[in-house]
C-alpha cells in the first residue's frame, strides 16, 4: 500500500505561505493514500496558475497544459487508458474564464474522471486581477471601481448542465475535504468538486475568516439528501453557493466510455495496430 | 473531335441540391470498375440549396489526377449550366440537357451538338422526379459509348436491398434516356475511349485514403470539430475505428480537439486530429505545447482558401508558413506534404512513426483538392507490406524497476534529442510534462542554462528525420525545373510530360516535406536548372520563400501562383513554362 511519502515529490512549493492550496495539495495525497491508489496510475492533469503548478509536487503521472484546457486533455488521457484515475485542476480563471467552454461539455459527457478547480475568487499569478467567480463590487487591479460582473456560479452551472457528482470542499476544512476528494474520485462518472482555496496575497475581500463565517457546513445537516437535483438547485441559489458537502450524486446514468460504440476493456494504449486483413478490409469498402 | 481519344472528359451542372454529387459518384464509381481511370472534382458552395454547382469527372486509360480545362460531353439540368459551362467543350462537343427546360446552344457555338433528352419527363414515368438523375447516366452511358450494362450492375448491386421495384425503376429511367439519348444523336456517338483494362481499382478521396492509413498506423483515439475539407477524415475514422477498438470524439472546438489528442498522446495512444486553417489557427498554442513537452501527435490540415473564412470550399496551398512557422516561440515539428492519394496513405503511417520517434507533433499537410476529390488507385500501389509501427524511444518497465523510485529522466538530454519516454501505468515512470520550460525530471525550471540545454536538445532532434524531402520525375537533367507540392502533382506531372514531348527539358520537383526543410536534397535536385518556376495555389509564394530562405536555387526562382480557387490545370503550367523569362514582367496577376 502507497503512503503519503510515496505521492510526494522533493520540489518546495512555490505557493505563498498560507496559500489555500496547501491544503487541496495536502487532501488529494491523503485521500490517494486512503483510497489505497498507486502513483503510476494517477495520471493528473493541471491548468495554469497558481494551482497549476500542483503537479510539480505529486509524485504521479502529471500533464500540465495550455491555459483552460484541463478537461479536454483529461478526457484524452482517459480514453486513451481507461485504466488510469484521472483528476483534472485548475484554478477559477482557467476553469471558468478562459476554459468555460469545455465546463459543460466535459460535465454532459460525463467522463469517468474528477474535475477540482481551486477558487480563490481571483488571479493570483497575475498579483490580482478580476476572476470570474469574483463578486460584484470587488475592487482589484483590473476592477478599480468594483467589479460590474455578475461572479459565474460554477457549481450551478454543473448541477443545471446534468452533472452527475457535484460537491464544494474548502481548504481549511481538511477532514471533510479528504472526504470529498474520495468521494470524488470513487464516483463512476465525471465528479466536479470546487474548493474554496484563499488568497492571501490579492485577495483582501474573501479571506479565510470571511469563508469561515459565511459558509455553511452540509455535514452539519443531516436533513440535506444529495439526490435531487431540484433540491440541490434549490439549496445553491438560496445560499449563493458558500456551501460545502455533497450537492449532488446521481449514479444511474452511465458514464461517457460505457457508451462509446466498440470500446474495450483493454486499454486503447495497450491495445496492438490493427492485422492487415482488418486493414485491407477497410479498403475493400472502396472497391 | 476525333472518334477515339486516351481520355474523355464529363461534367453535369444544375443547382446545388439537385443530386448532382451523387450523378457524378456513379459515373467515377461504374467507370472505375470497369477498369478505366478516374479522376472526379466539383465546384460548390458553402450553402445546402441553390447556386449552380458542377461535378467533372475525367476518364481515361491511364493515371489522372487532375483538373482539365477540356470537355466532350455537358449534362445540363439547366440553361444556366449551358451559359456557364459551354466555353470547356472541345470543338464538336456534346450537349445532353433536359428537355423540360427547352435548352438552347450558346451563341457563336454552332460547332457544338445539343442532344435534347426529357430527363424529367422520363424521371417522372419511372416513379418520380429523383431518377433524373439516372435519366441523366443513362444519357451519359449513350454519350460516352459506355455499356449500359455496367450502369444497369451498379444499380442493382446499390438498390437490391431497397426492393426489386426500386431497383426496375432506376433501371427504367436508365434504359429509357439511353434509347432516347440515341434516338436524338441519330445513331452512335462520335466519342470512344480506349477499351478499359477491367483491373479492380479503387476509388476514394484522400481524405478517405489518409483515414485509413492512419488507422492501419494503430490511430485509435481522433478528436476533431466539422470543417470543410476536413470532416470527411472524422467521418470516414467514425465507421472504422470503433471496429478495431478505438474512439472518435466530435470535440466542441479545435482547441479541445488538440489537446484531447495531446492527453491521449500522453497516455500511450496513437492519436490524431484534422482540421483546415481556422482550426488550425486555434491549435497553434496546443502544438506548441505537444513541441515543448515533447508529445507524438498527428494532425492533418486540409487546406483551404484563406484568410479567416475565406472560400471555405476551394482549394488553396496558403497554410504552408503557418505549419512550418506558426505559433509562438519556437516549435519543432515535421511537417509532410503527400501529393498523391497514395502517399495520403502511406504519409499518414509515415506521420505517426515520425511522432513517436521523434516526440513531436507531426502535421500532414493537405489541402482540399487532395483531400476531397476522388481518385482511382491501384491496390498494389497501397502498399501494406510496407506498414511498420515504431513507437520510438520507450522506457522498459524492467529499465524503470533497475532505476527505482525517482530514478527516471524522461526529459535526459541526448546526443540525439531524443529521450526514452514512459507512459502513465508504468510504476516509476511518473514524470511532469508540461509546456513551462522543465528540467530533465520534467519539473518547472528557469536556470539559463537549462533553457539552452533543452531548447538545443528538442531543436536537435529534427536533424535525423528521414522522411524523403522531394521526390524527382521526369528529366532529371531539364534546364527547367519545375517544383511544386500537395495537389498540384497530378497537373505538373503532365505538363512536364508534354513539355519533355515537345522537346523542353523539363524536371518535376515536387517538395514531400517542408519542415524540417530539406535544403541539401532540393539543392541537389535543382542542381543545373538554369530555370525553376515554383508552382503553388497561394498569393504570395510561400514555398519561394522557403527556398529563398534556405537559399536553393537562388536568382533561378519564379513563380507560378494561382489563388482564384479553381485547380490548376496541365495547360496553364505548360502555358506559364513556354512564356520563358517573359513570365517574370508578364502583367498576369498571378505571375510574379
Amino acid at each position: 500500500m502507497a503512503t503519503l511519502a510515496d505521492f510526494k515529490t522533493d520540489e518546495k512549493a512555490w505557493w505563498c505561505a498560507g496559500c489555500g492550496d496547501f491544503g487541496v495539495l495536502a487532501a488529494l495525497q491523503r485521500a490517494f493514500v486512503n483510497l489505497d491508489m498507486q502513483p503510476q496510475n494517477v495520471a493528473l492533469v493541471a491548468g495554469i496558475g497558481c494551482s497549476g503548478k500542483i503537479g510539480n509536487y505529486i509524485n504521479s503521472y502529471n500533464l500540465h497544459v495550455v491555459h483552460g484546457r484541463t478537461l479536454p486533455t483529461a478526457m484524452g488521457v482517459k480514453l486513451a487508458n481507461r485504466d488510469l484515475n484521472v483528476i483534472a485542476v485548475g484554478g477559477d480563471g482557467d476553469g471558468f474564464a478562459i476554459g468555460m467552454g469545455h465546463f459543460n461539455h466535459a460535465v454532459r459527457r460525463n467522463v469517468d474522471m474528477t474535475y477540482i478547480v481551486m477558487d480563490n475568487h481571483i488571479y493570483g499569478l497575475t498579483k490580482g486581477q478580476n476572476s470570474p467567480t469574483s463578486d460584484r463590487g470587488a475592487k482589484v487591479k483590473s476592477t478599480p471601481w468594483g467589479s460590474i460582473e455578475r461572479p459565474v456560479r460554477p457549481l450551478s452551472l454543473a448541477i443545471t448542465g446534468g452533472a452527475t457528482f457535484v460537491a464544494q470542499g474548502f481548504s481549511s476544512w481538511q477532514p471533510q475535504l479528504v472526504k470529498l476528494i474520495e468521494q470524488a474520485i470513487a464516483h463512476r462518472g465525471f465528479s466536479f468538486l470546487n474548493v474554496i482555496s484563499p488568497c492571501v496575497t490579492f485577495n483582501k475581500l474573501n479571506t479565510y475568516d470571511w469563508y469561515k463565517q459565511n459558509l455553511r457546513n452540509l455535514d452539519d445537516d443531516p436533513a440535506y439528501v444529495a439526490d435531487d437535483r431540484a433540491r440541490a438547485f434549490d439549496l445553491l441559489t438560496r445560499t449563493d453557493e458558500m456551501v460545502t458537502g455533497v450537492l449532488l450524486r446521481d449514479d444511474s446514468l452511465p458514464a461517457y466510455d460505457e457508451l462509446v460504440p466498440g470500446f474495450q476493456d483493454v486499454p486503447i494504449a495497450h491495445q496492438a495496430p490493427p492485422s492487415r486483413a482488418e486493414v485491407e478490409a477497410m479498403l475493400a469498402r472502396f472497391r | 473531335m476525333s472518334a477515339t481519344t486516351r481520355e474523355l472528359s464529363w461534367k453535369i451542372g444544375g443547382e446545388q441540391g439537385e443530386g448532382i454529387d451523387s450523378c457524378g459518384d456513379i459515373l467515377a464509381t461504374v467507370a472505375c470498375r470497369m477498369g478505366y481511370h478516374v479522376y472526379g472534382y466539383k465546384w460548390f458552395s458553402s450553402r445546402i440549396k441553390g447556386g449552380h454547382t458542377h461535378y467533372k469527372v475525367r476518364l481515361a486509360d491511364r493515371p489522372v489526377r487532375s483538373a482539365t480545362g477540356d470537355l466532350h460531353v455537358l449534362v445540363a439540368l439547366d440553361q444556366d449550366t449551358i451559359r456557364i459551362e459551354a466555353h470547356e467543350l472541345v470543338p464538336g462537343g456534346l450537349i445532353v440537357a433536359d428537355a423540360q427546360f427547352s435548352p438552347k446552344l450558346p451563341e457563336g457555338r454552332d460547332d457544338l451538338r445539343l442532344v435534347e433528352v426529357g430527363f424529367t419527363q422520363i424521371a417522372k414515368a419511372a416513379g418520380g422526379i429523383l431518377y433524373r438523375n439516372m435519366a441523366a447516366l443513362g444519357a451519359t452511358a449513350a454519350l460516352l459509348n459506355l455499356p449500359l450494362a455496367a450502369f444497369e450492375d451498379y444499380v442493382a448491386k446499390k438498390f437490391g436491398r431497397k426492393g426489386e421495384a426500386v431497383v426496375a425503376q432506376n433501371r427504367q429511367a436508365l434504359t429509357e434516356a439511353h434509347a432516347a439519348a440515341l434516338s436524338a444523336l441519330g445513331g452512335p456517338s462520335p466519342l470512344h475511349l480506349p477499351p478499359a483494362d477491367g483491373r479492380g481499382r479503387l476509388l476514394l478521396t484522400g481524405n478517405e485514403a489518409l483515414a485509413i492509413g492512419a488507422a492501419a498506423a494503430g490511430c485509435r483515439v481522433f478528436a476533431g470539430y466539422p470543417i470543410t475539407p476536413a470532416s470527411s477524415v472524422m467521418e470516414t475514422l467514425v465507421d472504422l475505428l470503433p471496429k478495431v477498438g478505438g474512439v472518435v470524439v466530435q470535440a466542441e472546438d479545435e482547441i479541445a480537439s488538440i489537446t484531447m489528442v495531446a492527453g491521449a498522446a500522453y497516455a500511450g495512444a496513437r492519436a490524431m486530429t484534422a482540421t483546415s486553417g481556422p482550426g488550425l489557427s486555434l491549435m497553434q498554442e496546443g502544438l506548441g505545447l505537444a513541441s515543448t513537452a515533447e508529445l507524438p501527435l498527428v494532425l492533418v490540415d486540409c487546406q483551404r482558401s484563406g484568410p479567416s473564412t475565406g472560400m471555405p470550399t476551394k482549394n488553396e496551398q496558403s497554410d504552408i508558413l503557418a505549419l512550418v512557422y506558426g505559433g509562438h516561440g519556437e516549435a519543432p515539428r515535421i511537417v509532410l506534404c503527400p501529393a498523391t492519394h497514395e502517399q495520403a496513405f502511406s504519409d499518414a503511417v509515415a506521420a505517426f512513426n515520425l511522432a513517436d520517434r521523434f516526440q513531436c507533433p507531426v502535421i500532414i499537410a493537405s489541402d482540399l483538392a487532395l483531400a476531397e476529390w476522388k481518385a482511382t488507385v491501384d491496390p498494389d500501389d497501397i502498399d501494406l507490406d510496407a506498414v511498420r509501427v515504431d513507437r520510438g524511444a520507450l522506457v522498459s518497465q524492467d529499465e524503470l524497476d533497475a532505476l527505482g523510485p525517482g530514478g527516471f529522466h524522461r526529459y535526459e538530454v541526448t546526443t540525439t534529442g531524443v529521450s526514452p519516454r514512459s507512459v502513465p501505468g508504468m510504476a516509476h515512470g511518473q514524470y511532469l510534462a508540461t509546456g513551462t520550460e522543465h528540467n530533465r525530471f520534467g519539473k518547472v525550471s528557469e536556470d539559463p542554462t537549462n533553457r539552452v540545454n533543452m531548447m538545443t536538445k528538442r531543436l536537435r532532434k529534427l536533424g535525423a528525420v528521414d522522411f524523403p524531402g522531394a521526390s524527382v520525375e521526369g528529366d532529371p537533367t531539364g534546364t527547367l525545373a519545375l517544383v511544386a507540392f500537395g495537389s498540384t502533382y497530378g497537373a505538373v506531372r503532365e505538363a512536364a510530360e508534354a513539355l519533355n514531348a515537345r522537346g523542353i527539358g523539363t524536371r518535376h520537383v515536387h517538395v514531400r516535406r517542408v519542415a524540417p526543410f530539406p535544403t541539401a536534397e532540393l539543392e541537389h535536385a535543382l542542381a543545373g536548372a538554369e530555370r525553376v518556376l515554383v508552382i503553388e495555389h497561394n498569393a504570395t509564394g510561400q514555398l519561394r520563400a522557403l527556398l529563398q530562405q534556405a537559399g536553393v536555387a537562388d536568382g533561378r526562382l519564379s513563380s507560378l501562383l494561382k489563388f482564384d480557387g479553381t485547380l490548376l490545370t496541365p495547360d496553364e503550367v505548360v502555358a506559364t513554362a513556354t512564356l520563358g523569362a517573359a513570365a517574370e514582367t508578364a502583367p498576369q496577376e498571378a505571375i510574379r
